[in-house]
């Protein structure tokens, strides 16, 4: 989706949000709570002054507007992946702007992402994967690699992949099976406005993503494993 | 006689890092917990997934630890791999150790399980920074011939203090990608002079992004984990606006070199030509020279 449409969605005319580049930042209003908002479009590659610039929004938000929720709209197709990013250290840049979404969640503020269009990668661990909760638009595309390539990885053929990918959501794009993972806690149909008051309404619960993982069995072991690792009794 | 770091396995350098005999395995291989996708693709599993973790003691205080073997699929994340991490972390908020010690060694999402690693790095991330707000410090030891890329790249830099080897990693994407993407004049992957130069410890103990950098031996690597065991640093606005400064800064300082070597220069290095020739000693007195000057 159009980035202005689902803001309009979103927030009708109640908003502030402009694109800078690739940036979306802004502030909007919804049943009278105000909310930053700070994403990108056009599927951004997020080279270190992006990541930059989308930390900067955050940190603002803290700074001048304590406990301010924060909706992250999430489009981008991953890390840019060039050499003078990694000469900068891109790691660090990205890192940071993943602490900053902590630190916000830390100091209260509520952290929800909206993964409207696509979403790869290191530009997703970074921000939609760093909120309380994120959610995705049924037609969004989520991935870590397409299947040729992963084919290509892998070693494995793509016709192989395919087969498996349409009984384990552990290999294949899409967004459903992020859904199963517990990676998107749902996708939203409909009245994008409702669902984002009701997110905005629900209180933090730490990272259930794993049990969710269990429960859709998407990652039957994930929870089981952090649990035993957690939970194992060493002789002293 | 020296021990090379990255020569050894995730099990041999947690031995010879800790104290002698202090290891102390969680959810070891005897448990049987492997990739449950792996077996699909017809392929081997492992029966710690590439990852060990534990408790050690560290010059007699006791330390969880997690250490990833290079040797099997790269040491990249998948479902149970990165539920190790993530289980060590949460530990960490229980046991309350001095420190948390990843001795990392990956590629980063394991693509046989790629949905799964994506989720787990993030998992990953936020329960280490968990652990850090909690004032448990959170230190990586990067030297496995495998660097330390993708994800585990961005968790490396989640943590409070990073000590590499000269022969060590860090970055993002790894060359092969890069040039796959934008060609060979982009990143000519096989150029290894200038994939070190780019990505290797050197580079990244000068420009700061590792804090400490050591010859490729087990022994140093453990006398700078020792001296890294108090080295917690809290993550506030205040903190994170002067990380948000200083790599402003270094997209103003360096933002058009093309090159390391241009970066090394514009640092204040006299020769920087010749850093790729020097030793892990040699370079840290060159960063001490290069701060003497800027002061």
């Amino acid at each position: 989706m159009n980035w202005q449409i689902l803001i309009g969605a979103l927030f009708g005319d109640a908003h502030t949000v402009v694109r800078t580049g690739d940036l979306l930042s802004g502030s909007a209003t919804v049943q009278g709570q105000t909310v930053a908002v700070i994403g990108t479009t056009d599927h951004a590659p997020i080279g270190v002054e992006l990541a930059l610039a989308q930390a900067r929004c955050v940190l603002d938000t803290v700074k001048n507007s304590p406990g301010r929720p924060i909706m992250l709209l999430v489009d981008t197709q991953g890390q840019r992946l060039r050499h003078r990013d990694e000469m900068l250290g891109i790691n660090r840049y990205m890192a940071h702007l993943g602490c900053c979404i902590a630190l916000a969640r830390e100091r209260g503020h509520r952290v929800v992402a909206l993964v409207y269009d696509q979403a790869l990668s290191g530009g997703f661990i970074t921000s939609g994967l760093m909120a309380d909760a994120c959610y995705a638009l049924p037609e969004a595309e989520i991935r870590v690699m397409r299947l040729p390539a992963m084919a290509r990885v892998t070693k494995i053929s793509e016709e192989r992949l395919q087969q498996l990918s349409e009984s384990n959501p552990v290999f294949a794009p899409g967004v459903q099976n992020f859904v199963a993972m517990g990676a998107i806690d749902c996708l939203w149909r409909g009245d994008l406005q409702a669902q984002l008051v009701a997110a905005l309404a629900a209180s933090p619960e730490g990272d259930v993503r794993a049990a969710d993982g269990a429960l859709r069995g998407g990652r039957r072991l994930a929870a089981e494993v952090a649990q035993r690792v957690r939970t194992e009794i060493l002789p002293a | 006689m020296n021990r090379s770091f990255a020569e050894s396995t995730a099990r041999e350098r947690l031995q010879h890092v800790f104290d002698a005999g202090s290891f102390q395995e969680l959810v070891g291989p005897g448990a049987r917990v492997v990739s449950p996708h792996l077996a699909l693709l017809g392929l081997p599993a492992s029966f710690d997934d590439g990852v060990v973790v534990g408790r050690a003691r560290l010059d007699g205080q006791i330390v969880l630890v997690a250490a990833q073997e290079g040797g099997f699929m790269g040491g990249g994340v998948g479902e149970v791999h990165g539920a190790k991490l993530v289980g060590l972390f949460q530990r960490a908020l229980l046991d309350r150790p001095a420190a948390v010690f990843v001795l990392a060694e990956s590629g980063g999402v394991r693509l046989h399980e790629a949905n799964a690693g994506l989720v787990a790095v993030s998992e990953v991330m936020r329960a280490l920074l968990d652990v850090r707000a909690a004032g448990i410090p959170v230190v990586m030891l990067i030297g496995g011939a495998n660097g330390c890329f993708g994800g585990m790249g961005l968790i490396a830099r989640c943590a409070d203090y990073v000590v590499m080897s000269d022969i060590g990693r860090l970055s993002m994407s790894g060359p092969e990608v890069i040039e796959s993407s934008h060609g060979v004049e982009e990143f000519d992957a096989r150029d290894r002079a200038l994939v070190w130069r780019t990505t290797g410890g050197k580079h990244r103990y000068l420009t700061g992004d590792c804090d400490v950098l050591v010859d490729d031996d087990i022994q140093a690597f453990r006398t700078a984990a020792i001296a890294a065991l108090p080295c917690h640093r809290a993550l506030t606005l205040a903190s994170l606006e002067r990380e948000h400064a200083m790599l402003e800064q270094r997209l103003l300082s360096f933002g058009e070199c093309s090159d390391s070597a241009q970066v090394w220069q514009a640092l204040g290095i006299a020769d920087p030509l010749a850093v790729p020739e020097l030793d892990a000693s040699a370079v840290r007195a060159l960063k001490a020279q290069g701060s003497e000057a800027a002061a």
